[in-house]
């Protein structure tokens, strides 16, 4: 890929990265660096490491990282615990968003936001304030307020457990978001509803990586770059047309590629 | 696993009412005897049947085997090495609270439970009993002129001889179990409340029990009756100082409810528990027990058990008017090597009678925490109804949990639901919630609380927070 010259530092940084969980290598040399405004889409088979990587770089407590640093804003964050890097400003939309008995959205949503405002030194929202605040964000995701008073991800169908997940995104004001295969599982309507509600929130300030498998996603939020993930290594890099390439030809295309690197 | 661990840091107790007050105590002798007893029933200056009362229980105790059934691992109870009396020193008479030991009060304010009249509680009434003694109770003129009577048990004794002469003992016989005829030959305070016809009691009343010295036991008796048509809502509170022995504490509650009267009884107990090694902390052996005596009488049970070293007790409901109603509400926290064995008995004795029960078990570290519970059908319960759902959460993986529904029904018109589930935080819900910026503690008491909503729905506005709070606190330790 060309250099190109950039006027901004870069959001992340993933440098030369290993990982790996209970002693199994899952991530084996992965660098990749997103600055502000871009658009980044990962692609690849199930099990080459997609997941993986964003679950390493918001902080699961279940993959060791052997080699090589994530950094964010210019610092390495490769010992911070997930709260810490939610709070700076790295989201993860979860692929299977968990489901917590017994605890309101409403409630849930206030103390995450509160936690990300705190570390902006902005004011933290009383249930009051916040509830103004969560109402102008659920228009972005056309959710019901009914949503708030259930409990977190309980009894959501699978659309509206993603469209959650993108609330929460609009909420915290993430300066990189990771989307694990949210578009999976959903309708084409709600497709729509998700990638309109992406397009607002980022900005040119912001970076996405969007974790997918199809293009349909990719006609609704036209990424900068795609990278093909094969057993743990970005092994192509190109720009939006490389997605249109692969869905015609599939993953097989890119088996040859492993080799060259 | 590294969160397996901190989980375990996260739900090291700190104990924040452990201190000891230094203050004069009247003690009597140790040892339990008719002489004791008859000690006891003169302090008290009480008529002479209720000293048969005593020592007609004293005498089923003696022939009485301490039970063994529940399975809970502790050493002997040497009942000949406990002091059944215990008072701080003051005033023979005391008239207002001016004359209390200021040491006293400064005990429950640092509670929680301000006393004076500056600085107590604006919206509920409170006795206060610090070992063996009521040491005061608060708004008791404002409540006389709704004709609620509010005050110590030794106090009713003298003052409504007949009301207790009338009810004492009729819910919890004395030779009831090993237990209560203990507690009924030896009990020394506690609280009275009597709710007149057609009354809703304009306040809630609370009951706030300290242990304060090591070697005694405590032995309260409170006793409710709720005449026709009346309500009311009581609230209870316990702690006791860290010591390194085990404290006794028996303790009998007795509920009436008349003819559409309704008694909500809640609790928050949080004796100590001893420490990570299980030494010290109380053992909380206790009959509480409510009898629905008159037609859509009501009575409901809610309880938040996070201390004592042992914790056994089962607030019950004998449902015996038409269409009355028992409710059992609980959360039991046990950590550390703390053990509960915690339920109730609903007894379905009359027609369309209704009972619910909702329990919520938390154990974590080497605990034992187990739900035991009777569902029974009398032949005429025809038409009655009972729900009941037992879930337990458990927090790392030595910790265990225990679920054990009788059911007894004699009456084929009747029906009986029971749902029971077994959960584990996991590791999964953990990081989500921490991958929002919530720190790991709060997500663990997030999750906790968030298991225990239906029952802190249960509780009344203020004790419900309390309960969150304490629970969070419990929960709240050495991470980071």
């Amino acid at each position: 890929m060309q250099s190109q010259m950039k006027e901004s530092d870069p959001i992340l940084e993933v440098e030369n990265l290993f990982a790996s969980t209970n002693n199994l290598p899952i991530l084996k040399g992965v660098s990749l660096t997103v600055y502000p405004g871009e658009i980044h889409a990962i692609m690849g088979r199930n099990g080459c490491g997609k997941s993986t990587l964003s679950k390493i770089i918001a902080g699961h407590p279940s993959y060791n990282i052997t080699n090589g640093d994530i950094k964010y804003s210019g610092e390495n964050i490769n010992s911070l615990e997930p709260e810490e890097r939610s709070q700076s400003g790295i989201f993860l939309g979860f692929q299977y968003p968990i489901e917590i008995p017994g605890v309101s959205n409403l409630e849930f949503l206030r103390v995450s936001t509160n936690a990300r405002r705190k570390f902006l030194n902005k004011e933290e929202l009383d249930t009051f304030d916040f509830e103004e605040l969560v109402k102008e964000k659920l228009e972005l995701v056309k959710m019901d307020q009914a949503f708030l008073s259930r409990s977190v991800n309980q009894g959501f169908s699978g659309g509206e457990k993603k469209r959650n997940e993108i609330l929460q995104m609009a909420l915290l004001e993430p300066k990189i978001a990771i989307l694990d295969e949210t578009d999976s599982g959903l309708d084409i309507d709600a497709l729509r509803i998700v990638a309109s509600g992406i397009k607002k929130i980022s900005n040119t300030q912001t970076g996405i990586i969007l974790i997918t498998h199809y293009q349909r996603l990719l006609d609704e939020i036209e990424p900068n770059y795609v990278h093909v993930m094969a057993d743990g290594q970005i092994i192509k890099t190109g720009g939006s047309d490389l997605a249109l390439e692969l869905e015609k030809k599939g993953y097989e295309w890119t088996d040859h590629f492993v080799k060259e690197t | 696993m590294v969160n397996e661990n901190l989980v375990k840091d996260v739900v090291k107790e700190p104990y924040k009412y452990g201190f000891v007050t230094d203050i004069e105590t009247e003690k009597i002798a140790k040892g339990l005897n008719e002489d004791i007893i008859r000690l006891i029933s003169k302090k008290k200056e009480e008529p002479k049947y209720l000293l048969d009362f005593r020592l007609k229980a004293f005498k089923k105790w003696q022939k009485m085997k301490e039970p063994d059934w529940a399975g809970l691992g502790y050493k002997q109870i040497d009942y000949q090495d406990i002091i059944y009396y215990s008072a701080p020193k003051q005033k023979e008479k005391i008239s207002s609270l001016d004359e209390v030991d200021p040491k006293l009060l400064e005990t429950f304010d640092k509670l929680g439970i301000p006393l004076t009249e500056q600085k107590k509680l604006t919206n509920v009434a409170v006795d206060a009993v610090f070992d063996s003694v009521s040491i005061a109770t608060t708004f008791r003129e404002e409540l006389a002129e709704h004709g609620v009577i509010f005050c110590s048990i030794s106090e009713a004794v003298k003052n409504h001889s007949d009301l207790i002469e009338k009810y004492l003992g009729t819910v919890v016989p004395a030779s009831d179990n090993y237990f209560a005829a203990l507690n009924s030959a030896v009990f020394s305070d506690g609280s009275f409340v009597y709710i007149p016809k057609g009354v809703t009691c304009p306040m809630d009343l609370s009951s706030y029990f300290r242990i304060n010295s090591g070697d005694s036991g405590q032995f309260e008796r409170t006793l409710i009756i709720a005449e026709e048509s009346s309500s009311v809502s009581y609230l209870e509170g316990c702690t006791a100082p860290m010591f390194d022995t085990n404290t006794l504490h028996a303790a009998v509650v007795e509920l009436i409810a008349l003819d559409d009267a309704s008694i909500k009884y809640s609790t928050v107990q949080n004796w100590y528990a001893g420490d990570e090694e299980g030494i010290g902390g109380i053992f909380n052996f206790v009959t509480k027990r409510g009898k629905c005596l008159g037609k859509r009488s009501k009575i409901s049970w809610s309880q938040v058990e996070t201390g004592s070293a042992i914790t056994w007790k089962y607030p019950s409901c004998l449902l015996l008017g038409e269409e009355s109603v028992g409710e059992f509400y609980s959360v039991a926290l046990t950590n550390n090597l703390q053990q509960a064995d915690t339920g109730t008995k609903m007894i379905h004795i009359g027609p369309k009678t209704k009972s619910t029960i909702v329990s919520k078990g938390i154990s974590a570290g080497n605990s034992i925490n187990s739900y035991r519970g009777l569902v029974k059908m009398g032949t005429k319960a025809k038409g009655s109804r009972n729900y009941s759902q037992c879930d337990s959460m458990l927090i790392g993986d030595e910790a265990s949990a225990n679920t054990f529904p009788y059911i007894k029904s004699q009456q084929p018109n009747s029906e009986i639901e029971h749902e029971a589930s077994t959960c584990r935080i996991s590791e999964d819900q953990l990081f989500y919630l921490q991958s929002r910026g919530i720190e790991f503690e709060e997500a663990v008491s997030m999750m906790v609380s968030g298991f225990c909503r239906d029952v802190f729905n249960q509780l009344p506005m203020e004790f419900a927070a309390e309960a969150d709070k304490l629970l969070a606190l419990k929960l709240e330790g050495s991470v980071g």
